[in-house]
């Protein structure tokens, strides 16, 4: 498994838009992608639950990428949150 | 007549008949189904028909309102897609043999629950979103249609309006809106402000008021029912102004000020604090022509430090781009009291101790403005302005003491703008009478007409009693103009104005004679005074 840890800058946090990225983004990757903040977690695939983790700005995400190309993946991610969040 | 609270969010006046828009909930019944699968495929027609008509308003609200606006027809499509939302359906129409709609209704429902008990706003208000889906795909489901088309221009009032519904509207016939529910985030809201239409949140609303003539006051924030006559005339007169304001802004907005004989003038903004930005870019201004620093040193209780100025002046300098900035440093004296000063009571403040002679006084707070300046010129166009100016001498102290902290930020490593353009306030006869010495020695002037009337004429302008010979038109006043622009230009700097003066249309083609260069006003009078110089000789 590979992790990462990352505070989310966006004004809104987690908010609607760049979640629906996040999904699209996680359903191109063959690894399993885990956002946890808290004391909740949520698959990266499933909008609604990204948005009921109710991140806001200052937060900082756990994210967690299993699988076979997760070394890789996880560098995708770990993009992704700095270009979008 | 009656009038009904509520919170305004877009300004603006709508006059016209009430549509009251009773949205009857879709009756969704439970009933048992026998055939699983065929409920199932039921479902995914529906959601797939949903998706194409949210990819639809997609492309609508893209071309009307924008990208950003359209985005959330965008999300919509997302969250129909959602494997959550999907398998709460699918699990309820499997495991309790429920028809689609219930199934939809009770999925969609609690999901919205969720959202509404969030803390957070925005996310609470995502609630409207899932129910915005749901509904859709319920009404697919029961094939009924939405939103009815609308006979004659009307104010739609409402219990709640859906980002769907609105841009479904015929926004030729939309006159505004009134709704009971929803939350200035609201993606209705913000569409609303879009599309510049008139609305109100809050408002308890009543059916009977269905076919009467209503006035959505966005000012106030006021919905009238029933005006009389002598008020529909009032705010026809409101609705009229708004529309030359609005004409005005769109034929002016993005153009050169330029006279008809080719002299082109910087046509600046006066602020007070970061919030004014807003308006400065909405009204177009060219640059900052005066930022009063003294927001930093009156909104609190000691003075304000390094990095709270630091972080205010990025931030302007940052919000403009490459705009000229031009931020003047503290003009406090005994007239505007900062208890943390202790400044002491004076016989005639006017004339005392205040603006720069405070700061070659107590050159620490001095120097802490200067090093707030010079660092936040690395992220913009930052021009200095110092206030209150009498001699040359005065301006040589200011510059020794700019000298010096410019060495403390090199050999601190510190970036600033080597070339910082440092400017004067000419707004004491002394410096109009030493002009073309003070000109030899700084980059630019700024006339501030206000102080340099009351100074001229000896007249206080506090005092009421003095108002009828209080004359800023005095040849006086204007003879000093004309002198500091023709100094200014023997010693090649610029020369503008940023008292009221400046704003005052009237004088525009007599400040273009003298050879204005600059003119800074409020930004509610840039397009105006826009208009002014372009059609000046």
């Amino acid at each position: 498994m590979k992790s990462f840890n990352y505070v989310i800058t966006d004004e809104v946090g987690i908010h609607a838009r760049p979640a629906g990225l996040l999904v699209k983004a996680a359903k191109g990757l063959s690894s399993k992608i885990v956002v946890k903040a808290g004391a909740k977690s949520a698959d990266a695939t499933k909008l609604m639950a990204l948005m009921g983790l109710g991140v806001r700005k200052g937060t900082e995400v756990t994210v967690e990428v299993n699988g076979e190309n997760e070394a890789a993946d996880a560098v995708v991610i770990e993009n992704f949150f700095k270009n979008n969040l | 007549m009656e009038k009904f609270g509520g919170k305004a969010i877009f300004k603006g006046v709508a006059i016209g008949k009430i549509v009251f828009g009773s949205k009857e909930k879709q009756q969704v019944r439970r009933t048992k189904i026998t055939d699983v699968e065929a409920e199932k495929a039921r479902y995914e027609t529906a959601k797939e028909e949903a998706v194409k008509q949210l990819q639809g308003l997609y492309e609508k609200a893209l071309k009307e309102v924008g990208e950003d606006n359209a985005a959330i027809f965008e999300v919509h499509q997302m969250m129909l897609e959602d494997d959550d939302f999907n398998e709460g359906i699918i699990e309820k129409i499997e495991n309790q043999q429920v028809n689609a709609d219930y199934a939809v209704a009770v999925t969609g429902d609690a999901m919205a629950e969720m959202f509404a008990n969030m803390e957070d706003e925005y996310f609470k208000a995502r609630a409207a979103d899932i129910k915005d889906i749901s509904e859709r795909v319920i009404s697919v489901l029961l094939g009924s249609t939405s939103l009815s088309q609308l006979s004659e221009p009307s104010i739609i009032v409402t219990e709640d309006l859906a980002p769907s519904e609105t841009i479904q509207l015929d926004k030729n016939k939309l006159l505004a809106f009134v709704t009971e529910l929803g939350s200035s985030n609201s993606h209705t809201a913000i569409l609303a402000r879009t599309m510049n239409l008139p609305a109100l949140i809050g408002v308890k609303i009543d059916k009977e008021w269905n076919g009467k003539i209503g006035i959505v006051d966005g000012y106030k924030g006021i919905f009238i029912i029933d005006p009389d006559e002598e008020t529909i005339e009032a705010y026809k007169e409101i609705q009229k102004k708004d529309t030359e304001k609005r004409e005005l802004l769109k034929s002016l907005k993005g153009k050169k000020t330029i006279s008809k004989s080719g002299k082109q003038i910087k046509l600046y903004a006066n602020i007070g604090k970061p919030l004014d930005l807003g308006s400065v870019i909405e009204n177009d201004a060219e640059g900052i022509g005066l930022f009063r620093s003294e927001f930093l040193y009156l909104d609190c209780d000691d003075f304000p430090t390094e990095e709270e100025q630091f972080a205010a002046y990025k931030k302007v300098a940052e919000t403009m781009g490459g705009k000229k900035v031009i931020i003047r440093t503290l003009d406090l004296g005994a007239d505007k009291q900062v208890d943390y000063f202790n400044l002491g009571k004076e016989d005639n403040p006017a004339m005392g101790y205040r603006a720069i002679r405070i700061c070659l006084d107590r050159t620490d707070i001095f120097k802490t403005q200067l090093r707030a300046l010079l660092r936040a010129s690395a992220f913009g166009n930052i021009a200095v302005m110092y206030p209150m100016i009498i001699s040359v001498d005065e301006v040589l102290q200011i510059k020794a003491i700019v000298e010096d902290v410019k060495n403390e930020l090199r050999a601190e490593n510190v970036k600033f703008n080597e070339n910082i353009e440092q400017g004067i306030m000419i707004e004491t006869p002394a410096s109009v009478i030493m002009s073309y010495e003070l000109a030899q020695n700084v980059d630019f002037f700024s006339i501030g007409t206000n102080d340099l009337t009351q100074y001229t004429l000896a007249i206080d302008r506090q005092n009421s009693k003095l108002d009828s010979i209080n004359n800023p038109h005095h040849p006086a006043v204007l003879r000093s103009i004309k002198t500091v622009i023709e100094n200014a230009h023997k010693a090649g700097i610029w020369a503008g104005i940023c008292g009221e003066l400046g704003a005052d249309t009237t004088l525009t083609q007599t400040f273009l004679d003298y050879g204005i260069d600059e003119l800074s006003v409020s930004p509610s009078f840039v397009l105006p005074v826009r208009k002014a110089v372009c059609s000046a000789d």
